[in-house]
């Protein structure tokens, strides 16, 4: 051999060994130092998550009525990633389906786009990798339809699903406190990625208001998962891991159907009477709290809605309505959220503040027809002189001019226009231990505080509008001179004050104050536990629906503690004279006539009216009350915006009120045995919250794909087949199966049975 | 106990090739037998022992899926390797001299196989066309037993005793690259662009071998990379090579198409760590993930259910046959013995990190099988022969026999 043939034989050798070097120390990193990271990433590729909705549970009132049930529906969803990825983006397979469902093409679209900035409702809020439903009362034929045919309608499903769905019993509609779902959004989904048990997926709707959110974790339940082997063709080669999903817990709530139903007619009655008499009337609230435990048995406002209209994607319509002023914001829960001034049912706090300030309770005082706080004269209702009297009487007729003096004499205590360095305001202050100006704590979202305005809140106010003011001082209202050249001089000469020294606590301030008028706010919810403690005898109880969570079987998931109340730092004495002065309201006081004909010897009501003046618009209409007198059990506020005087709208709206509960008229049954809430907690009814389902069964909740998630679920039964919520798979093709490799069998195998 | 039927095999072979019976003569041939590089012959049935099961892994959960018998590409690639044996020993036993004269021969059968590929009776099988199908479920790949052709004719024609001279004259390299051309010139037409690598890569070796000045090799290295350049300019290439060479410089570029096979094979590789997941317990293997994987794809199957143990374990085997390969090429009697031997090396171990090495993402994708270790008759019988060849050439190291 010669030698250049040797050489590069030798060559060869070194070449090969480096050869094999270089594939060794490949294998090392691949399979040594990243074989952690690819087996992870294998993990992801061959396994696929199919979540199994959770059905939610219902929400029940006291003796087990659902407010809240679900209804089992036949829903077809649309999967926009598959249909984004056909040729014509899906054109073709919309036209077809919307055939089917005899929609227009047009509108299935807009049922579909995603919603963003300036695009009208219909649209779809949540995440655009999920399944959007295009229609939940599906024909179920036409479901079939769909079903048998997938080649044709690729990233169309029809499933069985629980929907949400209110009946409404005993005319209880309560939407505010109910709440509604919405779907969860990409951005919540998004946050909840990194927590590993999160209860949530991205077929989940999420209680958005009410006690859907409050409670939204008692009653979701947890969805299951099924985690399966897929091949590379995304078909399910096997099962990994189960878990199956855990239906949510029925929330009962301290609501009864039969009280909240009547709360609602006594408030349509008082705002039709309060329309004939020519007022708006374009609000309502009405809260029904139990007195010993802050239980809050009705919750009522004024203008509603129907909750089903957030099922299956709402309109641009319905929800301009919901939102908009035309229909009076019904979204708005008028009793926890609407903040009106009190009038004369703040007398209660004004009363306790003066006997704590040192007048004598059993004082006689004089009630003229006016007072003059400073230079301006404030005015009794009707400007009417009652004479001398003690505070009993001044409760009972409502006399102003008594607190207007008390607070005068406050006022100038503290120092008057130049005031000390640590003025002691005791209206304030004991306005502030009525628990007024902060949250009550109820378990429900998006409480008001109400408003307690003080020399602080002047303060911030005044910087805040000061601008606002001083130009309208200088540049006046021309606007309103050409129109009514007097009352804009009027406004220029207020905004000049303003502008100076509008962070002055003045007088008149300190007089409206005490009569629950200018910019005194409260909520009807505030009012109604500020009763309450004058009823119990001194407890602010912390106002709350939730009971229990119950099992669909009746075993408790767990009791709602009974939140801590409050002691309320007012004489014992004081509170019993204010119950023997309300007592006589209803008697021979403001409510007399409106409670003229109740049978006051078997329930005696307390209450106090209240009247609130509101600039441009008509008074407020307020009743606040307990009863019985001697052995409290209920506290009843009713209030109408724009109603009139609090005893022509609001009083007979309370005495209707409290006429259900006892069954006062003729005929009727008590709302409330014995005037009693039941003492045990009410069996969920029969059928899990689903009906029209069959005895027993639930709804058969389809387990949906994940976002990237392609296989085909097996059928595990139909819904008469599983009597213990085992979720019923209808499930076709997910986002990334091509169509040709879809099971057919299993899909259309998979069809309800109920549909054949 | 496949070895050992491939020696039997080869016996009985003996009589008819040689044509006559000596009984002498019929002992010291298979007294040579002992004489056979056994630690080449170990390698090579280790590896075909595991390319078996490897396999049998591969395709089982498929098979069952599809209804069909799970086991029987397991059984008919048995089947495949005891034939491939016994076509290795027949060769082993042939006095590879007498090559030379049919040599020709077998150059003019491969080309004639592969213009039939060309023509109506070839057929395309998994998206290549390099088949005929021969009826009751037989089917030929010429392009392998091209590779075996190729090596023994460049083999006669660079090999031949020269006076004085070191390395082919000019006229020897032009006929070589001619002829080579040919066949190369027909696989790249089915088209099968890593067979036509192969042949280049065993071409440049053996021209290198046989003594060929640099200038000469640098001059066609310098062609083969101006040709691929313009090949890639002119876009004489089918798109979905150009996305395949695309995907092989950025995987993640379209992880769904060309880039999906690369993705997924180093995925299953990566996953099986260091003891791999256990035989037959492959998941990226059992769902499919990785296409074409009892042939071209065979090493994933290694690197998830063995892990870097037995993947490493296939390199090393692989060496290990290199290097008995390599050795027999410096141990040959004459340089045709040489350059025979080191042929196969070439075309080996180019085959070999070739088909490794995409898998592992560091070579681009093309359709080659491992030899020894993938399923494929006529890869395995060809692999076989090349086998046989080096044993031959190994068996008359000595000038004297």
């Amino acid at each position: 051999m010669n030698t250049r043939t040797h050489f590069r034989l030798m060559v060869l050798y070194v070449l090969v060994a480096a050869m094999l070097l270089v594939l060794m120390g490949r294998l090392w990193t691949m399979q040594v130092l990243d074989g952690e990271r690819y087996r992870q990433v294998a993990a992801q590729n061959r396994t696929r998550d199919i979540v199994v909705p959770a059905i939610r549970g219902m929400i029940l009132d006291d003796k087990g009525r659902p407010l809240v049930r679900n209804r089992t529906a036949l829903v077809v969803s649309v999967d926009r990633t598959t249909l984004m990825r056909q040729k014509d983006r899906g054109e073709a397979v919309l036209k077809r389906l919307a055939g089917v469902l005899g929609i227009t093409y047009d509108e299935l679209q807009k049922r579909i786009r995603l919603c963003a900035p300036g695009i009208r409702r219909p649209c779809w809020p949540g995440s655009p990798f999920q399944p959007i439903p295009v229609d939940d009362r599906v024909d179920p034929k036409r479901a079939l339809q769909i079903m048998e045919r997938q080649e044709e309608f690729p990233g169309v499903t029809a499933q069985f699903q629980a929907v949400r769905e209110y009946p409404e019993p005993e005319g209880a509609n309560a939407a505010q406190a109910l709440g509604y779902l919405q779907p969860i959004t990409q951005e919540e989904l998004d946050k909840r990625k990194g927590i590993k048990v999160t209860g949530y997926s991205g077929v989940d709707l999420v209680g958005r208001d009410g006690l859907e959110a409050a409670y939204d974790a008692d009653l979701r339940g947890r969805p299951g998962v099924r985690r399966v082997l897929v091949d590379s063709q995304g078909r399910v080669t096997g099962t990994a891991f189960e878990r199956p999903a855990e239906p949510g817990g029925h929330l009962v709530t301290s609501i009864d159907a039969k009280v909240q139903g009547a709360a609602e007619r006594a408030l349509r009655n008082a705002m039709k009477s309060a329309r004939s008499q020519g007022h708006p009337a374009d609000a309502a609230a009405a809260v029904v709290l139990d007195v010993q435990t802050g239980k809050v048995v009705a919750l009522a406002s004024l203008p509603t809605y129907d909750p089903s209209v957030w099922t299956g994607g709402i309109s641009q319509e319905e929800y301009d309505a919901l939102l908009g002023k035309k229909r009076g914001e019904p979204l708005i829960s008028r009793a926890t959220q609407g903040q009106f001034a009190p009038g004369s049912t703040f007398k209660i706090s004004s009363l306790a503040a003066a006997v704590a300030d040192g007048y004598p309770l059993n004082g006689i005082y004089p009630c003229p027809g006016s007072y003059n706080v400073g230079s301006r004269a404030f005015r009794n209702f009707e400007g009417q002189g009652h004479g001398d009297m003690n505070l009993h009487r001044a409760l009972v007729v409502s006399c102003d001019t008594i607190f207007y003096k008390f607070a005068y004499e406050q006022w100038l205590r503290d120092g008057g226009m130049k005031p000390r360095a640590h003025p002691k305001d005791p209206m304030v202050a004991m306005a502030r231990k009525w628990g007024f100006g902060s949250r009550t704590g109820i378990d429900l979202p998006g409480e008001s505080t109400g408003r307690i305005p003080d020399r602080g809140w002047k303060r911030r106010y005044w910087e805040a509008t000061r601008e606002a003011s001083c130009k309208a001082a200088k540049q006046g209202y021309p606007n309103l001179e050409r129109t009514d050249p007097g009352r804009a001089a009027y406004l220029k000469a207020i905004a000049a004050e303003n502008c100076a020294e509008g962070y002055v606590w003045r007088a008149g301030d300190a007089a409206n104050f005490s009569v629950g008028q200018g910019d005194v706010l409260v909520t009807p919810l505030q009012l109604a536990r500020a009763y309450a403690a004058v009823a119990n005898g001194g407890r602010l109880v912390t106002p709350h629906l939730g009971v229990a969570v119950v099992r669909s079987d009746g075993s408790v998931v767990r009791r709602i503690p009974t939140p801590p109340s409050k002691k309320l730092d007012v004489d014992r004495k004081v509170l019993e004279y204010m119950r023997k002065a309300l007592a006589d309201v209803t008697k021979e006081g403001t409510a007399a006539g409106a409670f003229s004909g109740f049978d006051l010897k078997k329930v005696h009501v307390a209450g106090k009216t209240g009247t609130a003046e509101v600039y441009g618009k008509h008074d407020t209409s307020w009743f606040a009350s307990f009863a019985p007198v001697d052995k409290p059990r209920f506290a009843v506020v009713a209030m109408i915006s724009q109603g009139g005087t609090g005893a022509s709208a609001a009083a007979p709206a309370v005495r209707e009120i409290y006429e259900a509960i006892y069954g006062l008229k003729k005929g009727a049954k008590p709302a409330l045995e014995d005037g009693e809430l039941p003492k045990e907690l009410p069996k969920p009814p029969v059928g899990s919250g689903v009906i029209g389902a069959g005895s027993d069964a639930q709804p058969s909740a389809a387990p949906t794909a994940s976002p990237e998630a392609s296989l085909d679920a097996a059928p595990d039964g139909s819904p008469e087949a599983s009597p213990d919520g085992a979720p019923n798979t209808v499930l076709t093709d997910g986002p990334e199966l091509p169509p040709s490799t879809a099971p057919r069998t299993e899909a259309t195998g998979a069809s309800p049975r109920t549909a054949r | 106990m496949i070895g050992g039927l491939g020696s039997g095999g080869a016996g009985a072979g003996l009589g008819t090739v040689e044509g006559y019976g000596d009984r002498t003569v019929w002992r010291r041939r298979l007294a040579g037998l002992r004489r056979l590089d056994w630690m080449l012959v170990l390698a090579v049935v280790a590896l075909s022992v595991l390319g078996a099961l490897l396999v049998r892994s591969a395709t089982v959960p498929l098979l069952t899926e599809q209804g069909k018998d799970p086991e029987s590409f397991f059984h008919r690639h048995l089947f495949n390797l005891m034939i491939g044996f016994v076509l290795g020993g027949v060769v082993a036993l042939l006095d590879y001299r007498l090559l030379r004269a049919y040599a020709p021969i077998l150059y003019v059968l491969s080309c004639v196989g592969l213009v039939a590929v060309l023509s109506p009776l070839g057929e395309t099988i998994n998206g290549s066309h390099s088949w005929i199908v021969l009826g009751g479920g037989f089917q030929v790949q010429p392009s392998e037993f091209a590779k075996v052709g190729l090596v023994v004719l460049l083999a006669m024609l660079l090999g031949e005793p020269r006076d004085g001279e070191v390395g082919p004259g000019h006229k020897d390299i032009l006929w070589a690259l001619g002829l080579a051309g040919l066949p190369a010139a027909l696989v790249m037409g089915q088209p099968d662009l890593g067979t036509t690598l192969v042949f280049g890569a065993v071409v440049l070796g053996m021209l290198a071998i046989s003594g060929v000045r640099k200038r000469w090799l640098a001059g066609l290295v310098g062609g083969g990379v101006l040709a691929a350049f313009l090949v890639f300019f002119f876009g004489l290439l089918k798109p979905y090579q150009v996305a395949r060479f695309t995907a092989f410089l950025d995987p993640s570029h379209d992880p769904r198409g060309a880039g999906y096979n690369a993705q997924q094979a180093k995925i299953a590789v990566g996953s099986g760590g260091v003891f791999g997941k256990g035989l037959f317990h492959g998941e990226q293997t059992g769902g499919h993930f990785v296409p074409e994987q009892q042939t071209d794809f065979i090493f994933t199957v290694a690197g998830e259910e063995l892990g870097f143990i037995g993947a490493g374990a296939i390199v090393v085997l692989l060496g290990v046959v290199l290097w008995r390969a390599l050795r027999i090429a410096t141990q040959a009697a004459d340089l045709f013995g040489t350059l025979v031997a080191s042929g196969v090396v070439c075309w080996l171990a180019f085959q070999s990190f070739e088909n490794i090495g995409m898998t592992l993402g560091i070579m681009p994708i093309t359709g080659l099988p491992l030899p020894f270790v993938s399923y494929g008759g006529s890869a395995t019988f060809a692999n076989m022969i090349a086998l046989g060849l080096l044993q031959a050439v190994h068996l008359r190291r000595n000038p004297f026999d």
